[in-house]
Formats: structure tokens, C-alpha cells, sequence
């Protein structure tokens, strides 16, 4: 079965692998799950702000980015990006933003909506009274959602959170249907160079398999160490 | 925006020969629904035998279950669907890789059980915790009753741990219809890769992926509200959702 196994295909290739690809890959996980957080906070906020306006165009953008597959949200955002730049700086043609912005961009958008739901939840899992005591000791809104709830919020929050981003760290090999080159990119490329399909896919999915497990492995630590606290 | 507009694509004739571009986006419409029924049925099947098998009291179905589930779930679903497509045929003894190769609609078949297999690791623990959530005494009437295992999962345990995990097994649903799109990288031309090929014959980026978009919504619209009365009809009596 690995007679004609070349290893070598693979040695040569991991200076590109991971310089390249992993950086990519890696880069984008962490922007995509910083500004997905901020930006899902925010809407969170909206949803539970009591202004019903608000409230429903938070709540039709969620829905909305949940009911689409994330590859027909990366086309959009691919296409859509270069008019809203366009539209934005009143240039005279669509701006070229480049790969790394408009996938960025994609994932911020696209992850905003599940981390949202989680802030929500994260944010109703704190009890009536801690608001409560909080503008009893005279705090504004603005105040006890920094202070008191957002912290504790997060705090509770941090275990699905952190499975979130491992989602996303794996959904973010889906910007290979725009020829990126994230660490799956760059191993499809070698692959198609040399002919070495089946080495650098089982690597690939070798390397996944191992960040992936040892990150929920740490998040079912934390999990634990959370729950004697509490 | 100097964006040509023209929504009467959907009526011209398609490159392909096949009708309009409306027609090509239907066709991938109903090999959206084809692939995303069949590897919901693979999900299901293969998540409640893993499911149930990390309840067993055996120590062997239990860890059986867990490596089935951290297998499927710490790997992107694109790898997953490249390992079947690209990968497995290779390792095969050389005339079965070749069978494999030459099989028609051969990206339908791999779709449809890569992400069918992707799914059973969820449909496998949300089982499992519904079936962790029952009541200790379900399980002991079952055996005062006489049932052996099989028959308590069969006749007291799975009905009752299906009707409670039945709202998150409509989100997976959901999701299975969703991850079809990624089989657009292994060349199944469902609603998301038609809507890619028409904005690639055509040039008209934002009415194609509109459409599908609009598609998209209408099935999510479609499932959930066939869901809702499901629910409805199979709420359990005595529960906070039953009658």
C-alpha cells in the first residue's frame, strides 16, 4: 500500500507548507475569530437592546448568513468587496483588495453570526441581579455591559467559544475555491505539481486532525477548569 | 456602480445547451436536495449506531464511538471530501482504485457519503446526549420489564431521546444541505457550483449568486417549517414542548 509512498515530496515541500500556507491559515483564524468576536458582541448587544428596530435587522443577519453554505458566502464577498470599495472611496473602478483582505472580510462577516449567538447566550446565562446591582451603584448601560456583564459573560462563554474557532480554523481551508494559498492550498498545489495527490493529502489531513485535536483537548481541560470554580 | 444589471439572464439560453440559466440553477437546485437527503440518511444511520454505542456500558463500543467521532470532527470536511475523492482510490488494491475511478456520478456518491460520515460525528453526540439526558429509571423499567438492551433502545430509550434532540437535528439537517456546497470542489455542479458557472459564462456575478441565495433561503424556509409541525406531532406528552 505505501510501496511507492514518497516522503520526500513532503520534506521538500514543508518550508512552503508552513511558511505560506499555515501562516495564512493560522493568520486568518485569529483576525477571523477577533473581529468575528467584536463584531457578534455588537450584534448581541443589538438583539438584547430592547429597541425592536434594532433588534430585527440583528436578528435578519444572523438568519440570514446561518441559512447560507459558507462557500456561496466566500463568492459573494470575493465579488462583492471590490464594488464596496469602490462605493467607499468614490474610485472610478472596483478596488482590487486582494485574497488575504476579502477572505478576512468573508470570515469576519460570515463567523459574526455564530459568535453572536454564543455572546447571547453567554450574556442571558448572567443573572437579573448583577445589572441590577450594577445601576444601583449608579453605573450607565454602557458601564455595566463593560464592567459586569460582557466579562462574565466571556468568561462563562470561553470553552464554546474556543470550539468555535476550531470550526472556523477547519472551515477556513474553504477559501481553496479561490486558489488561495492557506496550508490546504499550498498542499493541493504541491500535490498537482508533482503528482503526489495521495502524500500531501493524508499529510494535510494529518496536520488538521492533530490542531484540531489537541485544541479541544485543551478546551475540554479548560472546560473542567471552569467548572470547579463555578 | 458601473455594474451592468440585467435580470432577464434567467431566460436566455444557457451555454450548455440544457434551457435557460434558470434551468441550470434548478438542476443544481435538485442535486442540492439528492445529496443532501442521502448523506442525511448515511448521517443518521451511522450517527445513531455510533450514538447509541457511546452509551453502551462496553468499554470497546465506547471507545469505537469516541475515535468515530473525534475522526469526523477534527478534520475540515474539504479534506474529508478529498481523502474519499482523490485519496482512497489510490490505496485501494489497484483493480478496486480503478472501479472506484471509473464509477459514474462518482463526486455525487463522494459527496454524498463524505458528508454524510462528517455528519454522523454530531447526529452521534447530540444522540448520545439525548439519550444521556432520559431519566436513569427509563433504562431500569426497561430491564424490570424483561426487554433486553436491544429492546429497551428499540421500544424505550430511541423514541424518547429522538423527540427530545428533534430541534438541534433540524439545525444539522440544515447544515448537511449547507455543506453540499463544498462538493464544488471535487466538480458536483450543485445550486452553488451552477450559480459559479453561470457568473463564469455569463458575467452576471451578483443576479446568479442572488438567485442561489434566494434558493438557499427557500429550502431553509421549507425545511423548518416541515420541522415544526414534526415536532409538533411528535412532542412527548408531560414534557415542556408537549401537549
Amino acid at each position: 500500500m505505501f510501496s511507492n509512498f514518497d516522503f520526500d515530496v513532503i520534506i521538500r515541500a514543508l518550508p512552503y507548507l508552513f511558511y505560506e500556507g499555515m501562516s495564512f491559515t493560522l493568520m486568518l483564524t485569529a483576525l477571523s475569530a477577533l473581529g468575528g468576536l467584536v463584531f457578534g458582541t455588537a450584534i448581541a448587544l443589538m438583539r438584547l437592546s430592547g429597541y425592536k428596530t434594532l433588534g430585527r435587522i440583528a436578528g435578519l443577519y444572523v438568519d440570514f448568513m446561518r441559512s447560507l453554505p459558507l462557500v456561496l458566502v466566500i463568492f459573494w464577498f470575493y465579488f462583492l468587496v471590490p464594488y464596496i470599495g469602490q462605493w467607499l472611496t468614490g474610485a472610478a473602478r472596483p478596488i482590487s483588495v486582494g485574497a488575504f483582505a476579502s477572505s478576512l472580510i468573508t470570515f469576519i462577516m460570515f463567523e459574526a453570526a455564530y459568535f453572536s449567538e454564543i455572546m447571547r447566550a453567554g450574556i442571558q446565562s448572567i443573572s437579573r441581579g448583577q445589572p441590577a446591582a450594577a445601576s444601583a451603584l449608579g453605573l450607565t448601560y454602557a458601564q455595566t455591559m463593560r464592567y459586569v456583564v460582557l466579562p462574565q459573560a466571556f468568561r462563562n462563554m470561553l470553552p464554546v467559544l474556543i470550539t468555535q474557532t476550531i470550526v472556523l480554523f477547519q472551515d477556513t481551508s474553504l477559501v481553496y475555491v479561490l486558489s488561495i494559498t492557506d496550508f490546504l492550498g499550498a498542499a493541493s498545489k504541491v500535490a498537482q505539481r508533482d503528482g503526489r495527490l495521495v502524500e500531501m493529502y493524508l499529510f494535510a489531513a494529518i496536520v488538521y486532525f492533530t490542531i484540531s485535536c489537541i485544541a479541544s483537548f485543551g478546551v475540554r481541560r479548560l472546560q473542567a477548569r471552569i467548572a470547579i470554580i463555578r | 456602480m458601473n455594474y451592468h444589471w440585467n435580470w432577464g439572464i434567467f431566460f436566455e439560453p444557457n451555454p450548455m445547451g440544457t434551457g435557460t440559466y434558470l434551468d441550470m440553477l434548478l438542476s443544481g437546485l435538485v442535486l442540492t436536495l439528492k445529496t443532501g437527503v442521502l448523506a442525511w440518511i448515511i448521517a443518521l444511520i451511522f450517527g445513531s449506531i455510533v450514538g447509541v454505542m457511546r452509551t453502551l456500558p462496553s468499554k470497546a463500543a465506547g471507545w469505537f464511538g469516541f475515535c468515530w467521532v473525534e475522526f469526523f470532527r477534527n478534520m475540515p470536511l474539504l479534506v474529508q471530501l478529498f481523502l474519499w475523492f482523490f485519496v482512497l482510490p489510490e490505496l485501494l488494491p489497484k483493480s478496486a482504485g480503478l472501479w472506484l475511478k471509473q464509477l459514474p456520478n462518482a463526486p455525487f456518491w463522494t459527496a454524498a457519503i463524505g458528508i454524510g460520515f462528517f455528519m454522523s460525528a454530531r447526529v452521534a453526540v447530540q444522540l448520545q446526549a439525548g439519550i444521556g439526558s432520559l431519566p436513569r429509571g427509563q433504562k431500569m423499567a426497561a430491564t424490570a420489564l424483561g426487554l433486553t438492551t436491544i429492546q429497551g433502545y428499540r421500544y424505550v430509550l430511541l423514541p424518547m431521546a429522538f423527540r427530545i434532540i428533534l430541534p438541534p437535528l433540524t439545525s444539522e439537517f440544515l447544515n448537511t444541505i449547507k455543506n453540499t456546497a463544498v462538493a464544488i470542489t471535487i466538480g458536483l455542479l450543485e445550486l452553488t457550483g451552477q450559480a459559479r458557472s453561470m457568473q463564469e459564462f455569463s458575467f452576471q456575478v451578483f443576479e446568479a449568486f442572488t438567485a442561489a441565495t434566494l434558493l438557499y433561503l427557500l429550502v431553509n424556509a421549507v425545511v423548518v417549517t416541515a420541522m415544526r409541525f414534526l415536532e409538533r406531532y411528535v412532542a412527548i406528552p408531560g414534557y415542556i414542548t408537549g401537549k
